[in-house]
């Protein structure tokens, strides 16, 4: 898959909450294929912080529309002066990155995000359902407020949340909710917060179901050239960008 | 029709834009943005006798204008280079320079012949000048004898050209400049990163494993030309000027230094096509200024 460097529009940034938003960028020529889990490396431009650029998963990409959709956290400079794009500012990005989550066929699966760890999931889900698979996406957050998008998982399958407060759907962690002892899983995908993956790992594990995690690391370029993002793997240090960022369970030393 | 082409010594550029080491791969990560055959020549990774894992992450802290890295020289050994990847990338039209780095001077002198083998890389560069491996590296590039004995032993196992990458982490540069030169060095590279670190003081802990890592992008700039200029005023060999280059601008600015090269590091990580811009910003630079040689701007700083 060629990697490119290209200039998007925005379109348009919608709020989600008090630190989230998604952002839908138009690319100018017809977008190449994008598969679920792989991430662009955007250009920030006016932060004296961020010289880097920032590695984001793809939320969602429309054909139709020509767009790809970034979940985006505001947590330093670099992500806040991204919440201030507006219609119509260019943004430039490096992609399709990364690698891709596996896509079985006619199997029950399962979908758990925590935090923006989210993000690559909604356009998972989308190629889960038209593959023929049962999906149930579980959502881990904080308080009904940061409960966002149901109804965009809601085309794919089943939307299920937990609430650390309770204030919506069932109370607790996503790995104590109770469709996990109720229904019986193929295949587990997860993004999100390294101790929620860890025990959505130790879940998948214990059960015998394959799991497959996205993880997050500090990158400098994104496509295997600086080897500053590794991972441990069985076998040896692996870049996150290129060899990962979806890693089965079975090759992390978790 | 500007001429572009420059020579370190016996090795003939087309143009003056390189790669450096350990922020271009194998060159093989870049095809799809560039085409390899525009550019000068690259450094590939360092390269080590031995396989190594690097160092644990995190490997790398963002910092004001520049980064930390602290990877370790993570690679698969020089027997892996010569099988594995030579033959991938051995057909590159443009110079291919394999970084040599080791930890004990058998390891340098044993890559490097091995790598004197390969037909179609017509340099090494030495890298006496790591900051994140714990033994050797740097440590050879930081007293003008352990410097001039390195040099000296992959001198004699090493026919081709032999540029030796200086470390900014001295005293005074220009005395390990004339002590690599006096043992045959070909040209210099430098600089390679500053020794520096960072602190996260929320959890009071430093942002990389290894607590210290080598810092490069512009922050660097103004002390890696002061470097070069020193250099060019103490040695006779070509300098190859590298440190913070974002831009065609910058690389005028180490040329006019006394620099015969340049090398782009960091800025291919925030543009990966930033190394033809510059070729192509070079010659934009030259047609500007009416000047038909490239080779009239080395050293051709005007100091009043």
């Amino acid at each position: 898959m060629k990697k490119l460097v290209q200039d998007f529009e925005v379109l348009q940034r919608k709020e989600l909450n008090d630190d989230h938003f998604v952002l839908d960028v138009k690319a100018l020529e017809p977008l190449p294929e994008i598969r679920p889990g792989q991430f662009v490396n955007v250009l920030v431009k006016d932060s004296n912080t961020t010289f880097l650029r920032r590695p984001l998963s793809i939320h969602f990409v429309d054909y139709e529309r020509n767009t790809i959709s970034l979940y985006i956290k505001k947590i330093g400079d670099g992500t806040k002066k991204l919440g201030e794009l507006k219609e119509g500012d260019t943004l430039n990005i490096v992609y399709p990155l990364g690698n891709q989550y596996s896509i079985p066929n006619n199997a029950n699966t399962l979908l758990v995000g925590g935090g923006c760890g989210v993000a690559p999931l909604l356009y998972l889900a989308k190629h889960l359902n038209q593959a023929g698979n049962k999906v149930t996406t579980l959502l881990g957050v904080r308080s009904e407020k940061d409960a966002v998008e149901l109804d965009a998982y809601k085309e794919y399958g089943n939307i299920l949340v937990t609430t650390e407060d309770g204030s919506f759907g069932e109370k607790g962690y996503p790995t104590q909710h109770s469709i996990l002892e109720k229904e019986k899983f193929d295949y587990v995908f997860t993004c999100g917060p390294e101790p929620m993956m860890k025990a959505v790992a130790a879940y998948s594990t214990q059960k015998n179901i394959p799991c497959e995690v996205s993880l997050e690391n500090t990158m400098a370029c994104g496509f295997g050239a600086c080897l500053c993002c590794v991972t441990e793997t069985t076998e040896g240090n692996k870049c996150t960008c290129t060899e990962g960022p979806v890693f089965n369970i079975n090759d992390l030393k978790w | 029709m500007v001429n572009l082409g420059v020579k370190l010594k016996d090795l003939s550029l087309k143009n003056p834009v390189m790669t450096a080491s350990g922020t271009f791969g194998f060159g093989e990560e870049f095809e799809d943005f560039i085409d390899l055959s525009n550019l000068g020549g690259i450094l590939v990774k360092g390269t080590t006798r031995h396989h190594r894992e690097g160092n644990p992450y995190p490997r790398m802290a963002e910092t004001p204008s520049g980064m930390l890295n602290a990877v370790g020289l993570q690679n698969k050994g020089v027997e892996n280079f010569c099988s594995e990847i030579y033959p991938r990338i051995k057909h590159y039209d443009t110079n291919i320079l394999v970084n040599v780095s080791g930890s004990v001077i058998e390891d340098y002198v044993e890559t490097a012949a091995m790598i004197n083998d390969l037909e179609h890389i017509p340099a090494i560069e030495l890298n006496i000048s790591c900051p994140n491996v714990k033994e050797g590296g740097m440590a050879f590039g930081t007293s003008c004898a352990s410097a001039a004995e390195v040099v000296k032993a992959v001198r004699q196992v090493y026919k081709k050209h032999l540029m030796v990458k200086l470390s900014p982490n001295v005293t005074d540069i220009t005395e390990i400049a004339k002590a690599v030169e006096a043992e045959g060095a070909d040209s210099v590279s430098l600089i390679n990163t500053l020794l520096g670190m960072a602190i996260d003081a929320e959890t009071r802990k430093p942002l990389l494993s290894t607590v210290t890592g080598g810092l490069s992008g512009p922050a660097v700039k103004p002390v890696a030309l002061r470097m070069v200029w020193q250099v060019f005023n103490a040695v006779k060999i070509p300098i190859v000027g590298l440190g913070g280059i974002m831009n065609a601008k910058d690389a005028i600015e180490f040329m006019l230094a006394g620099a015969t090269a340049v090398q782009i590091g960091t800025a291919n990580f925030i543009d990966p096509q930033v190394t033809e811009k510059i070729v192509v910003g070079i010659e934009d630079y030259m047609k500007r200024h009416n000047i038909q040689d490239i080779n009239d701007l080395i050293g051709a700083l005007q100091v009043r």
